[in-house]
């Protein structure tokens, strides 16, 4: 019964978006969307990709993924090279100010992001830095640094000391260490920990609407400024194709990295 | 490892999350006592061949110039916080004072922005958490006992409802229930009722968002008690059975109590995640209807006038709503620290 749930709207919105705005919201019969007789009647083809051409073309949707992937990918490596650092040397040091640094941390992981966003906007507009991509990509690593902060160092708790403190013996300093002993055996834990923050840099919604000018959105703003102009025109099938394309993606995430997401998910909870 | 090499370590991270996450909330602290400046205003002698007339006009330049010398507007002190769109003291006290019952008075604080929002934010939270541990727990516990081969791709179709942007999974469920989406017709058949639309009333709405939360939440319960519950001793299980416990006796004496650890976890997360309920409304249309704390400070941020006091105002409150949330938590771990201690 779940396993419905969760998954028949994906199916259904899918199928939908290669059918006409009379079919995907058929009043007078259901089946109209499955058969797609409204479909057959407009462009002669079960399916079409009219809705595909409209969002990616006419209303420039390539240029927003484009923004996306950008976006996206700086996010990932400046979050994990700084939480890795973090990470690591909030796992070996024992000192009580470690401890307050996760708590810290855990109360800025709770601020709700608009918060942040209106502190941001006004110096952000005084020193002209609005509406541009590294901006964006710094305050998303921001945001992100407790949730990567946290997960890395239970990771490297995982770690046995003796690893890195044997090379320290050997007359290594802390940060050859972490080179040539660290490195090579942290990858499962920073490709979990990358997997979450592209899902929060891929799925923002409130920083990057905020925080970018019209011609730099990404995909979900544009989704939702779509939203507004797309109903009036009567081509809510745009924005119905947008919205697949943009959960494409993800469904090829889920496919391929299901073990690493499930290990992310509960190694914070198993931790306490 | 000595307190040097930890903050050449640290520096980066702690670096950002101070410029970016604590320098914020200080200047959210500053904007939300002050208030946009007024307009300027001067008076111009229009005059035509048959009489001079005298007009008041917006002086753009020296508003302009006011805006550039001073951008955090005027110093407003705490007005911002009482004022009808925050916490609205006048009003609520004149609502007390005129209202005959505590029905009447809850009516009326909920004209009142703040506490409208305010109001969804809680029902949300206090609503959708439960819901999401407890069929998380039943759909866990469900999936154990599937065999083997169809275990992995009923934890892929899981995931999804949670991986899905919150904007798009909201849209694509919209789209489903609006009048002539399949949900949407499907229930006007049912109920035969031609003009029933999800959209148009607020008990509706407020269900359609919390149905919405508990799809979108439900997974990440699940695959954190399923992990749970992969960890639980097989030998206690087996004990119970042996001395003659129910299956349900036994999930309710051996397993949730098994449980409990993770079962906080997913409490807390889904109290910090659920306070900021924000997309699905914008995903839903549904502001007419339904606001939360997140979304009218969006409000006042959007569009061309930017009102920073009133959303700074607002957004403090929010983070004071946040704090006593984690308040129990912050206390706990302060005191499990301290016994580590001793």
């Amino acid at each position: 019964m779940w396993l419905v749930i969760a998954v028949f709207p994906f199916i259904w919105t899918v199928w939908g978006s290669f059918k006409v705005e009379g079919d995907f919201f058929s009043k007078a019969d259901w089946r109209y969307a499955i058969y797609g007789v409204r479909t057959i009647a407009e462009t002669g083809e079960v399916f079409t990709g009219n809705g595909y051409y409209g969002a990616w073309i006419q209303e420039g949707f390539w240029s927003n993924s484009l923004n996306t992937v950008i976006v996206v990918f700086f996010t990932v490596i400046i979050s994990l090279t700084l939480g890795t650092l973090g990470g690591y040397a909030l796992a070996r040091s024992g000192y009580r100010y470690a401890f307050w640094l996760l708590m810290l941390a855990l109360v800025f992981r709770a601020m709700p992001h608009i918060t942040l966003v209106s502190g941001y906007l006004l110096p952000f507009f005084q020193w002209n830095l609005w509406g541009h991509l590294p901006t964006t990509i710094i305050v998303l690593v921001a945001i992100n640094q407790p949730f990567t902060l946290w997960m890395l160092h239970s990771f490297f708790l995982n770690i046995p000391k003796e690893l890195d403190e044997s090379a320290l013996i050997d007359g290594c300093t802390w940060f050859q260490a972490f080179k040539h002993i660290i490195i090579p055996v942290m990858w499962p834990g920073v490709i979990t920990a990358g997997l979450f923050s592209f899902l929060l840099a891929y799925n923002d919604f409130t920083v990057t609407s905020m925080l970018l000018s019209r011609e730099n959105q990404t995909m979900v703003p544009k989704i939702a400024s779509f939203l507004g102009t797309v109903r009036e025109q009567g081509n809510i099938m745009f924005a119905v194709s947008a919205v697949v394309s943009a959960m494409i993606p993800l469904f090829f995430l889920v496919l391929f990295f299901q073990r690493q997401l499930v290990s992310g998910l509960t190694a914070g909870a198993v931790k306490g | 490892m000595p307190h040097r090499t930890f903050i050449y370590f640290i520096l980066p991270s702690l670096l950002s999350m101070i410029l970016l996450i604590a320098v914020p909330v200080f200047s959210v602290i500053v904007q939300s006592f002050f208030v946009e400046h007024e307009q300027v205003l001067i008076e111009v002698e229009n005059c035509n061949p048959f009489k001079c007339v005298k007009s008041l006009s917006v002086d753009q330049q020296a508003g302009a110039k006011l805006r550039q010398e001073a951008p955090l507007g005027r110093f407003n002190g705490i007005n911002t916080y009482t004022n009808r769109n925050h916490l609205a003291f006048d009003e609520v006290a004149l609502a007390w004072m005129e209202s005959k019952s505590l029905v009447d008075f809850g009516a009326k604080l909920l004209n009142l922005p703040f506490y409208k929002a305010l109001l969804f934010t809680l029902t949300y939270t206090f609503i959708v958490s439960p819901f999401v541990l407890i069929f998380g727990l039943a759909i866990a516990l469900g999936v154990n006992g599937l065999p083997k081969f169809v275990k992995g791709p009923s934890i892929f179709v899981s995931l999804l409802p949670m991986i899905v942007t919150p904007l798009i999974g909201s849209l694509i469920l919209f789209w489903m229930i609006d009048a002539k989406g399949i949900l949407g017709s499907t229930l006007q058949l049912i109920f035969d009722d031609n003009n029933l639309s999800l959209k148009a009333s607020m008990p509706l709405t407020w269900v359609m968002l919390i149905v919405y939360g508990i799809w979108h939440s439900t997974p990440f319960a699940f695959i954190v008690l399923y992990a749970g519950l992969q960890t639980v001793p097989q030998e206690t299980l087996e004990a119970a059975s042996i001395d003659g416990a129910t299956r349900w006796e036994r999930i309710r004496h051996v397993t949730v109590p098994h449980m409990v650890p993770l079962i906080i976890f997913i409490t807390l997360m889904q109290l910090m995640d659920n306070f900021r309920v924000f997309e699905p409304i914008v995903g839903f249309s549904a502001s007419a209807k339904a606001t939360s704390l997140s979304w009218i400070i969006f409000n006042d941020l959007h569009g061309d006038s930017k009102l920073f006091g009133s959303a700074a105002a607002s957004s403090i409150m929010t983070i004071i709503g946040v704090m006593i949330l984690l308040m129990p938590v912050l206390i706990r771990s302060w005191k499990n620290f301290n016994i580590k201690l001793h």
